[in-house]
């Protein structure tokens, strides 16, 4: 079963056109990751998927429940009330985190479970706890976020996603506004959701990781999918010239 | 008159005193908010009508708002305004100001969040409402302490106003004692009330900012 599918997605902003025609299918424990350079439209993929934008066309589809569907090229959008239980399929992990910096790490983590999914004091803290010990912030959960430096930081907005119990997330580079020496440690808390099985779409500038870690990888440049396929094929032997010229700056 | 009969007399306005500075703050906050939202409208004629009343009460001294709701109703409906609705006509007249001058310190401390926290709401699922009023405002409200601070140190002062319309609250009493006895003393009563009532206020205030210090 297909968790995500995003068929024939277009934007534009002002006029430009910032995504054309991009399809995506993302099976159950899929891992894909999308490439490209900056200003190549991945963001806002992301941004429409996680429907943060709104496309211009195109449909979306989140377990086989419509979120927006094309009506002869124009997108139209699900209901208010649909879109809410939409939203709780999916997480997002931002680059910059935005933690909210009022709320301690446990406050981050734990009021939406209880506040949107009307879940269960006691369950939502125990969950919230254990991820915290996975992300190995099991004594940080008074902590406010500005106390925390940016891996750590990362990690709580990790676990303020997952502790919704998302069937997916994205990451929109993940580990860009962290300092080098902390990457790693990002890169290894998805390396293991990743060997959990969970389902993730990536965007990323670590061609290493986005080889090792995922399923499918996508190429992106000037708002198409200039080239997709297993991450070896792509990342080590690319095809297209654009793709060549990509990855040349990374070796 | 002795020193202690001027103050002992000056202190009975100091109630009245007390009253527009509260009354004022209790209205002209949470007035304030609306008007920020107002202004900040998607609908362009409430935004511009709005921004227009802001500039208005902003941009024309409060002692002729003062004025204007006191004797405008006699102007327009030959209505007199009688003597127990002098604190009303003051209390909307000084809640209308502080509202407008609050209104633009809420709007930009609602402007100055960054866009990312609205963002990581909507993709938790809080709706608008809960998003504002437990991700934003509170952060807002620690943006703009500050802000507030001054405009409420200003009230304490600007409630001197009142005597515009003969209000007997401390400084009208003062002033009226200053012209009977000839003498400059109660005006220096008046300016060390005032300076009291603010070193209150600035205690108040960084208190508050403290409470609110346990993030960045
Ligand atoms: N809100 C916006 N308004 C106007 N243009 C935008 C906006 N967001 C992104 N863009 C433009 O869309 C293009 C793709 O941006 P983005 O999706 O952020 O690329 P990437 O994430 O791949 O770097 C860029 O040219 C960018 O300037
Ligand atoms: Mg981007």
């Amino acid at each position: 079963m297909n968790i995500l599918k995003i068929a024939h997605c277009r934007k534009q902003f002002d006029g430009k056109e910032v995504l054309s025609d991009i399809s995506l299918t993302v099976d159950e424990g899929q891992v894909v990751s999308i490439i490209g350079p900056s200003g190549s439209g991945k963001s806002t993929l992301l941004r429409c998927a996680t429907l943060l934008e709104t496309m211009d066309g195109g449909a979306l589809r989140y377990l086989g429940k419509s979120a927006v569907r094309d009506e002869n090229g124009r997108a139209v959008y699900a209901s208010h009330a649909e879109l809410k239980e939409i939203r709780t399929c999916f997480g997002l992990v931002f680059q910059n985190f935005n933690l909210f910096p009022h709320y301690s790490v446990l406050k981050n983590i734990t009021e939406a479970p209880m506040l949107i999914q009307k879940r269960n004091k006691a369950e939502v803290y125990e969950t919230a706890r254990d991820l915290l010990k996975k992300m190995g912030l099991a004594d940080r959960e008074d902590a406010y976020p500005y106390q925390l430096s940016g891996g750590q930081q990362q990690r709580v907005s990790i676990a303020r996603a997952l502790a919704m119990k998302p069937k997916m997330l994205f990451f929109d580079e993940p580990t860009s506004a962290l300092d080098p020496e902390l990457t790693g440690e990002i890169l290894k808390v998805i390396r293991d959701l990743a060997a959990e099985h969970m389902t993730m779409v990536i965007v990323t500038h670590e061609m290493a990781f986005a080889r090792d870690v995922s399923d499918h990888v996508l190429f992106m440049d000037g708002g198409v999918i200039v080239e997709q396929g297993n991450p070896e094929d792509i990342i080590n032997n690319p095809s297209q010239e654009r793709t060549i010229q990509f990855l040349s700056r990374f070796n | 008159m002795t020193l202690t009969a001027m103050i002992a007399k000056m202190s009975e306005g100091l109630g009245r005193t007390c009253a527009i500075f509260f009354l004022t703050l209790l209205f002209s906050l949470p007035l304030g908010l609306l008007v920020a939202l107002m202004r900040m409208s998607k609908n362009k004629v409430l935004s511009s009508v709005t921004s227009a009343c802001i500039s208005v009460l902003r941009g024309t001294p409060l002692m002729l708002q003062l004025i204007a709701v006191a004797y405008g109703p006699f102007y327009l409906f030959g209505y007199t305004l009688l003597v127990k609705e002098k604190l009303l006509a003051i209390i909307i007249a000084f809640s209308l100001n502080y509202a407008a001058y609050f209104a633009e310190i809420y709007r930009g401390g609602i402007e100055s969040m960054p866009v990312g926290q609205y963002e990581a709401a909507h993709v938790l699922g809080y709706s608008k409402h809960q998003t504002f009023m437990r991700i934003i405002m509170p952060q807002v409200v620690k943006r703009i302490l500050p802000s507030v601070t001054n405009e409420v140190i200003t009230l304490v002062k600007d409630t001197s106003l009142a005597f515009t319309l003969a209000y007997m609250e401390m400084f009208s009493i003062g002033k009226q004692i200053a012209n009977s006895q000839s003498s400059f003393l109660p005006f220096v009563i008046a300016g060390v009330f005032y300076y009291v009532m603010n070193m209150i206020v600035a205690f108040v205030m960084s208190r508050c900012e403290k409470a609110l210090s346990y993030y960045r």
